[in-house]
């Protein structure tokens, strides 16, 4: 849904540091912050994160309302592992990744980086921080700018972030072109010159310049050939490996979440409904909504037929979200509670959450 | 066998570019059976749109031409027709339904006239037979309060609304034939899923035929009858459903399939790859198309295009290869 704006394509640089973003809610002393029991420390986690647009009218642009892209999310994800985040369109996956890489302010809630709280970080420290968090967007075309030639692409945020000579640079973008399996003597060319799958080398070469901790892959293959899609997620594995990268991993398609993502959280009209490690997920979903889209994605074998449920009407609109449990209109197990109170996400197990009145057995 | 409803022999179509004629289906030949869905699935670019654009003639007005072939429909050749012939079938024995259901509605028309106009025009139905007919269609489609919905503009519905709505007005001759380019790919999949199962159960109560175009191997998993396999302007591999996803013999398919995440091979480990990009319409490569990427290609396959021919088991595939990929991917 939402394109790359030119803040956005030039997240690296020193003037796009997202200062407009509101210092808010308290900074607690600490470092990172982990999970009891968990097996590594949270690397960035969101905490009661919300992202509010104001849905604007009339002459004077009054604000008539909001519409609540993220509202209220709290989750982690930790170092080294790759986060999947699921759900359908409009219901807040690139909004979340965006605010969590303060390329987009928070309405109220707070990111923790490391232990940090970005939203209230000097302009300084957030462009340090900026050098270890990097995006990957979908449209490989539209992230990169048509008049730079692909040297200067990858080598950008290596010439605004750190004190390389020139020939460094050069010598450097040959490395990561290698690196994500582009012919290097192709530098001197301008982005259209390649396929898509290699435009999407030319991104995550870009966003890998400065070695980054973490990395957001919003939709980072789903505008790929279906043939090339498996050599882009093989790359980021590789990279992830070689490079200790995290990811946080934005898809709608299923297949490739499952197969790359270590935990997945399954987003709903602006709310996670349910977090799970992937195997325990596909193995048995807790919340309705979490196994209506499980069973709803076609899969691509005729042995196994998993029953499908096919749920009555449409996503309601984020602007007007209904009461109490918002998948409640659809949910074929709703009961009178689950239309006046609201279900928060608790412990369902050991290390799974889901939020609903009456989870599946 | 049962009863061939639309014949495709030999469709070259093609757009005269800069770069001169360059064909986007490069002699095409396919058969659907009556009652029966043929999945036409391939990658970006690969000719399906341009084919079935070519079957409704609608193609003449984006600027292709069709350059050799025929495509018979109950009998009659289509490439022959005039327009104002193709007029009387189109809308009404052949249908269609877009990816993207705003581009089918009219935005200044209720969607309740749109669906009359057409049962007007193709079925010389009084004003109060046709309206009685939109209420019954949409209530088909399943869309609730259908006399209300039926004075709605198409800005007012959701986009699974409005596709139903082509849906239902795709259905309201009666057609023969439907033909669906990606009806599902710009909808939600809680969305998609209602969308495929309205048509596997119209089709089972209506009795009529699908040409259904997707990229989706889910998709065509879920409602083909039969597959046929598009890459770069030709068909590679073509049979039923059952051919294509247990003993494709096409290495394209085969990779295609097997690249797939989730299928073969643990989580989190290395994806089957096929390598290479798919090949521009001007710069195509000698000998069979998909060559430069197949890790079974011999010296002939750079040298001579493999026509689509019988495989043991009878379905078609365009390969030299005898045994097969899978003998040698184990
Ligand atoms: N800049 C903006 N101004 C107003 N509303 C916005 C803005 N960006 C996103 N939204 C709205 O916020 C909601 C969440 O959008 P978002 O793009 O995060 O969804 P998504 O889950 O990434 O969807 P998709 O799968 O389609 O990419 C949507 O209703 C969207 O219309
Ligand atoms: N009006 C046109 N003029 C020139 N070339 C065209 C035109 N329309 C289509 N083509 C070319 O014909 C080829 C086949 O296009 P087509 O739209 O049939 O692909 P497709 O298989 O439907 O792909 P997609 O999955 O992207 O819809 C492409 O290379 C395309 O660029
Ligand atoms: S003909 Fe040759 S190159 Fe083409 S698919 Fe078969 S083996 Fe591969
Ligand atoms: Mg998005
Ligand atoms: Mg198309």
């Amino acid at each position: 849904m939402t394109e790359p704006n030119a803040v956005e394509r030039n997240a690296m640089g020193p003037h796009a540091v997202g200062t407009g973003a509101a210092a808010v809610g308290l900074s607690v002393a600490g470092g990172t912050l982990a999970e009891p029991g968990s097996a590594a420390p949270y690397l960035i986690e969101a905490r009661n994160l919300k992202k509010y647009f104001p849905i604007k009218r009339g002459l004077f642009s009054r604000v008539v309302g909001h519409v609540k892209a993220v509202d209220d999310v709290s989750f982690g994800v930790r170092e080294g592992e790759t986060f999947g985040l699921v759900g359908e369109s409009g219901c807040g996956k690139s909004t979340l990744g965006r605010v969590m890489l303060n390329l987009k302010s928070a309405t109220a809630g707070e990111v923790r980086f490391e232990g940090r709280n970005i939203h209230a970080l000097g302009p300084r420290e957030m462009r340090e921080l900026r050098e270890e968090m990097q995006i990957i967007f979908q449209d490989p075309m539209g992230s990169l700018n048509p008049r730079f030639l692909v040297r200067d692409l990858i080598g950008e945020p290596l010439k605004l972030h750190t004190k390389l000579s020139s020939a460094a640079i050069d010598d450097r973008v040959v490395q990561l072109m290698e690196l994500v399996g582009l012919d290097a003597t192709r530098r001197n060319r301008y982005p259209h010159e390649f396929s898509g799958g290699q435009r999407q080398r030319i991104g995550i070469a870009r966003a890998i310049a400065l070695e980054p901790k973490f990395i957001v892959a919003d939709e980072a293959v789903s505008a790929l050939d279906v043939s090339v899609q498996s050599q882009v997620l093989n790359l980021m594995m590789k990279l992830q490996e070689e490079l200790g990268l995290t990811y946080l991993f934005i898809a709608h398609g299923l297949n490739d979440v499952r197969h790359i993502s270590n935990r997945i959280g399954v987003m709903y009209l602006g709310k996670m409904v349910e977090v799970a490690d992937t195997d325990a997920l596909f193995a048995k979903p807790l919340h309705p909504y979490t196994q209506v889209l499980l069973s709803a994605i076609p899969q691509p074998t005729l042995r196994g037929k998993r029953e499908r449920i096919v749920l009555q009407g449409d996503v309601p609109s984020p602007a007007n979200p209904p009461s109490g449990c918002r998948f409640h209109t659809r949910c074929p197990f709703a009961q009178e509670r689950c239309r006046a109170e609201e279900p928060a996400l608790l412990e369902a197990a050991p290390g799974r959450q889901v939020a609903c009145h009456f989870p599946l057995a | 066998m049962a009863q061939e409803l639309l014949e495709i022999k030999d469709l070259t179509v093609g757009f005269l570019t800069e770069k001169g004629f360059v064909r986007a289906t490069d002699r095409i030949s396919l058969s659907l059976p009556k009652g029966q869905t043929l999945c036409v699935v391939g990658e970006s670019g690969s000719g399906k749109s341009v084919a079935s654009l070519a079957v409704m003639r609608l193609i003449d007005y984006a600027g292709g031409v069709i350059a050799e072939g025929e495509v018979h429909f109950q009998g009659q050749d289509l490439t022959v027709k005039s327009q104002e012939e193709m007029r009387r079938i189109r809308g009404n024995k052949i249908t269609m339904v877009f990816q993207d259901p705003m581009s089918a509605l009219n935005p200044v028309f209720t969607v309740g006239e749109q669906i009359a106009e057409s049962l007007r025009l193709h079925k010389q139905l009084s004003a109060g037979a046709a309206w009685s007919r939109v209420i019954d269609m949409l209530r088909l489609v399943g869309i609730p309060d259908p006399e209300v919905r039926a004075r709605q503009y198409p800005h007012e519905m959701s986009g699974g609304m409005c596709q139903r709505v082509v849906i239902a007005m795709a259905l309201a001759c009666d057609p023969e034939l439907v033909i669906a380019d990606e009806p599902t790919t710009a909808l939600d999949v809680t969305v998609q899923a209602q969308i495929l199962e309205l048509m596997q159960k119209l089709k089972r109560e209506m009795g009529m035929s699908i040409l259904l175009i997707t990229h989706d191997m889910g998709v065509a998993a879920e409602m083909a009858d039969r597959i046929a396999v598009m890459y770069a302007g030709v068909i590679v591999e073509e049979g039923t459903a059952e051919d294509i996803f247990e003993r494709s013999r096409h290495p394209y398919t085969h990779g295609l399939l097997k690249s797939i995440p989730g299928l073969s091979g643990e989580r989190g480990t290395e994806l089957y790859a096929i390598q290479g990009n798919i090949p521009r319409l001007g710069e195509l490569p000698a000998g069979c198309r998909f060559s430069p990427r197949c890790p079974f290609a011999a010296e002939r396959c750079f040298r001579e295009e493999p026509p689509l021919l019988p495989t043991p088991d009878g379905h078609r595939s365009a390969c030299w290869l005898e045994s097969g990929p899978e003998v040698k991917t184990s």
